[in-house]
């Protein structure tokens, strides 16, 4: 794990939850007797992710991928669990200071470059809005200067600064953004979807530029993707969600040679072959469940191939293998699953 | 006199000999849009065929005239675009100057079309039987009991459970694949000789996405069904496609054999394209990276589209624009493979 050797992690989360209620409004559900209705869009999460570390969460639309990015930058509040940055719990900070002195080491960057950058405002005004919300530099001159040298940091030119976001292309509002979130100079960037919207040729600059940034200046992903070869690329961990809760966690190789949660393997095989084998995908049946109202037990086992009587009845919870992951499923656990071995081709 | 005697003066529309031919016959297609700032050609020059019961990938970045050119074939082109040139032909006959009206009836009898969002083909307010009910009894010869056993037993192809009671179902009863598995469905309802598939699966899940493919690919061989499938998705290409076109700002840059295309690609922007894919279980510091962007269409480069991106760009490539260089089963647009440049080489 990252943590280990008692190291503290950069981030931490435990028993980590998210309810929506989204019941009809109360004169219907009076009209109608209709019940409260509770989403658990994020129900008991952990993980925890190293200093300088790449920690990606993928999983299919739905499952609660961005609510648990959303919990961590706070613009959720749990429903349960702890969030602990840097040692610190966050329910712990009281004071607009302490906070704030926390969420300026915490960024985020959105998968959509058009909706996250203002229409009205000029780049250089987009990029200046950390460093002056958090007060980081002093004076006009000295703030330009700044977003000027963060604008070549992200590959574009400080004259791109007078322009609005209209005038730029997806991927160039992407490096905008990013531009933005690096102005506070946090440790920490939480990345959801960053690169979805964009074509490959302009994700694999933004990808390369992350991974650049990222050793210039010892930042912390969490990656938040549904594109497998993205993750595997990006990657040191990676763990994978199912219906609000963590099916499995490993170090991304391991992950990727060695999967063992069926859900994990399911997802492997969607990934399509682009070398040719001639290897079939194999498709699996079934789709991802209503999270409003989810399977009892196991919430994957409608869709399990090795569904049991207990996968119905008894939730399973994380356990922790010999190499690093942590897998929840009877399955495993019972140790009656076949191996799933698939050879990683040479480092090259 | 009688037809007979004189075949061509019967002929009234352009034809072409029948045998061996291409089911869709594109040539030299032009898409323009006029503007306040003069015209922009969006589709420039671009020629390609399908043959019958072949998938044709095509693939390129946003705004690359994919979706264009697949609406051209359809005649959804919206105004004020317009085909400004070329020709198009289904099964030897001419369709991109006929009357809307006829046009439209080859729409829904020979070519399918299936589009990004489920939604947009289907209508909320009818069950999607009475939507398939419709298509099968305005195309094929069948009453109202024939149509609904038809339409049942395409629902059950495509794979929807319980299809005689789904049938009576509305869109929104469905999840967002399986109404992707309806529009499909009411595309293969008159056993249409080509479909257009535009992003069929890119709002899909992952898992959805596998299944979608591999109904497509089934439905075609079962049915011999040639498809036109436009994508940014190379992996849904690669495990999908016969045969690949590579579009880069308006124009065709290459086409070929998808193996060919994928693992031995030409092109300077294909090549640079397939580098800058991650992979699975390929470990790389860094992707490789075209810099730059596509240009927008008031300002296309002089002479190749892509020279100011390529690094094997050389003087002729700024003053001279490429068309099509046959090499072997593939076609490249790039003066690197022009016999001249080879013989200059
Ligand atoms: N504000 C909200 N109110 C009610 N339900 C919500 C809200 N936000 C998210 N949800 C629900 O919570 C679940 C998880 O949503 P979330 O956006 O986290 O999924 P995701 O994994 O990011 O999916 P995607 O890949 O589509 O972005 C979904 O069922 C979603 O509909
Ligand atoms: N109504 C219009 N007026 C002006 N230009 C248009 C119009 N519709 C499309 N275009 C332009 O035509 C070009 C080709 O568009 P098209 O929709 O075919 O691209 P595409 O390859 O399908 O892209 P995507 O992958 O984003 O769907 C684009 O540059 C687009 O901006
Ligand atoms: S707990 Fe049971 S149903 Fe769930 S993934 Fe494991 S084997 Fe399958
Ligand atoms: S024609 Fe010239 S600029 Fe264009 S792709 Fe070929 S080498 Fe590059
Ligand atoms: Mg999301
Ligand atoms: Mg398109």
């Amino acid at each position: 794990m990252a943590d280990a050797g008692g190291a503290v992690p950069l981030l931490r989360v435990g028993g980590l939850k998210r309810y929506f209620d989204v019941s009809a409004p109360l004169l219907n559900r009076v009209l109608e007797r209709q019940p409260r209705l509770t989403l658990r869009a994020v129900d008991g999460v952990d993980f925890a992710i190293g200093r300088g570390e790449t920690f990606s969460i993928v999983g299919e639309s739905g499952c609660g991928k961005s609510t648990v990015a959303r919990l961590i930058v706070g613009l959720y509040r749990p429903t349960g669990g702890s969030i602990a940055f840097d040692g610190v719990d966050m329910a712990r900070l009281r004071t607009r200071r302490e906070l704030a002195q926390v969420r300026r080491r915490q960024q985020m960057i959105f998968q959509d470059p058009y909706a996250s950058l203002n229409p009205r405002w000029r780049v250089r005004d987009i990029i200046a809005e950390p460093i002056r919300a958090f007060r980081l530099i002093d004076g006009n001159a000295a703030i330009l200067e700044r977003v000027g040298e963060l604008l070549r940091h992200v590959g574009l030119a400080p004259a791109d600064g007078e322009k609005y976001p209209h005038e730029f292309s997806g991927g160039q509002r992407q490096r905008i953004s990013i531009a933005r979130a690096l102005a506070s100079k946090p440790e920490f960037l939480v990345c959801d979807e960053p690169t979805s919207a964009l074509d490959v040729s302009v994700q694999a600059q933004i990808l390369n530029l992350m991974k650049d940034l990222q050793r210039e200046f010892k930042l912390t992903y969490l990656f938040i993707s549904h594109n497998l070869a993205v993750v595997y690329h990006i990657s040191d961990k990676v763990a994978v969600m199912y219906l609000g809760r963590i099916a499995e966690v490993a170090p991304t190789r391991t992950l990727f040679s060695r999967p063992r949660h069926p859900y994990t393997r399911m997802l492997l095989d969607t990934i399509p072959d682009l070398d040719m084998t001639g290897r079939q995908r194999t498709p699996v049946a079934g789709e991802v469940p209503n999270p409003i109202n989810p399977p009892s037990g196991c919430s994957f086992h409608p869709r399990c191939p090795f569904a049991a009587d207990r996968c119905r009845a008894e939730r399973p919870e994380p356990i922790p293998l010999a190499d690093g992951a942590l897998v929840a499923c009877h399955g495993v656990e019972e140790g009656r699953l076949p191996e799933d071995v698939r050879p990683l081709k040479a480092v090259s | 006199m009688s037809a007979m005697d004189h075949p061509t003066v019967i002929l009234p529309r352009e034809t072409r000999p029948r045998a061996n031919q291409p089911l869709l016959q594109v040539e030299n297609l032009v898409v323009e849009f006029p503007t306040r700032r003069g015209v922009l050609r969006a589709i420039d020059d671009v020629s390609f065929h399908i043959d019958p019961g072949e998938v044709l990938g095509v693939v390129g970045e946003s705004g690359a005239g994919k979706s264009l050119t697949g609406a051209s074939i359809i005649g959804l082109l919206e105004p004020p675009g317009r085909i400004a040139g070329g020709r198009i032909f289904l099964d030897g006959s001419r369709i991109d100057d006929l009357p809307p009206e006829k046009l439209r009836r080859i729409r829904g009898k020979q070519i399918g079309a299936i589009f990004q969002d489920p939604l947009t083909s289907l209508n909320p307010l009818y069950s999607v039987g009475r939507q398939l009910v419709e298509t099968i009894t305005t195309h094929l010869d069948m009453n109202q009991a024939e149509a609904r056993r038809r339409a049942i037993d395409l629902l059950a192809e495509v794979g929807i459970p319980a299809p005689e009671r789904r049938i009576d179902h509305y869109p929104h009863q469905f999840s967002g694949g399986m109404r992707q598995r309806v529009v499909i469905a009411l595309a293969l309802c008159a056993n249409p000789r080509l479909i257009i598939a535009d992003e069929p699966t890119t709002a899909l899940d992952v898992s959805i996405q596998a299944q979608i493919i591999a109904l497509l690919k089934r439905l075609c061989r079962d049915h011999g069904t040639a498809v036109m499938l436009i994508t940014h998705d190379m992996g849904v290409i690669a495990e999908t496609a016969d045969r690949v076109a590579v579009m880069y700002a308006g124009r065709i840059a290459e086409v070929g054999p998808v193996r060919q295309v994928i693992k031995h690609a030409l092109h300077p922007y294909t090549v640079g394209l397939m580098g800058s894919i991650p992979s699975v279980g390929v470990d790389r510091a860094r992707l490789a990276q075209i810099d730059g962007a596509m240009p927008r269409l008031n300002a296309i480069p002089e002479g190749c589209a892509f020279n100011p991106r390529c690094p094997k760009v050389f003087d002729r490539c700024r003053v001279e624009r490429p068309d099509l260089i046959p090499q072997g089963p593939t076609a490249v647009s790039c003066w690197l493979y022009d016999r001249k440049e080879a013989r200059r080489g």
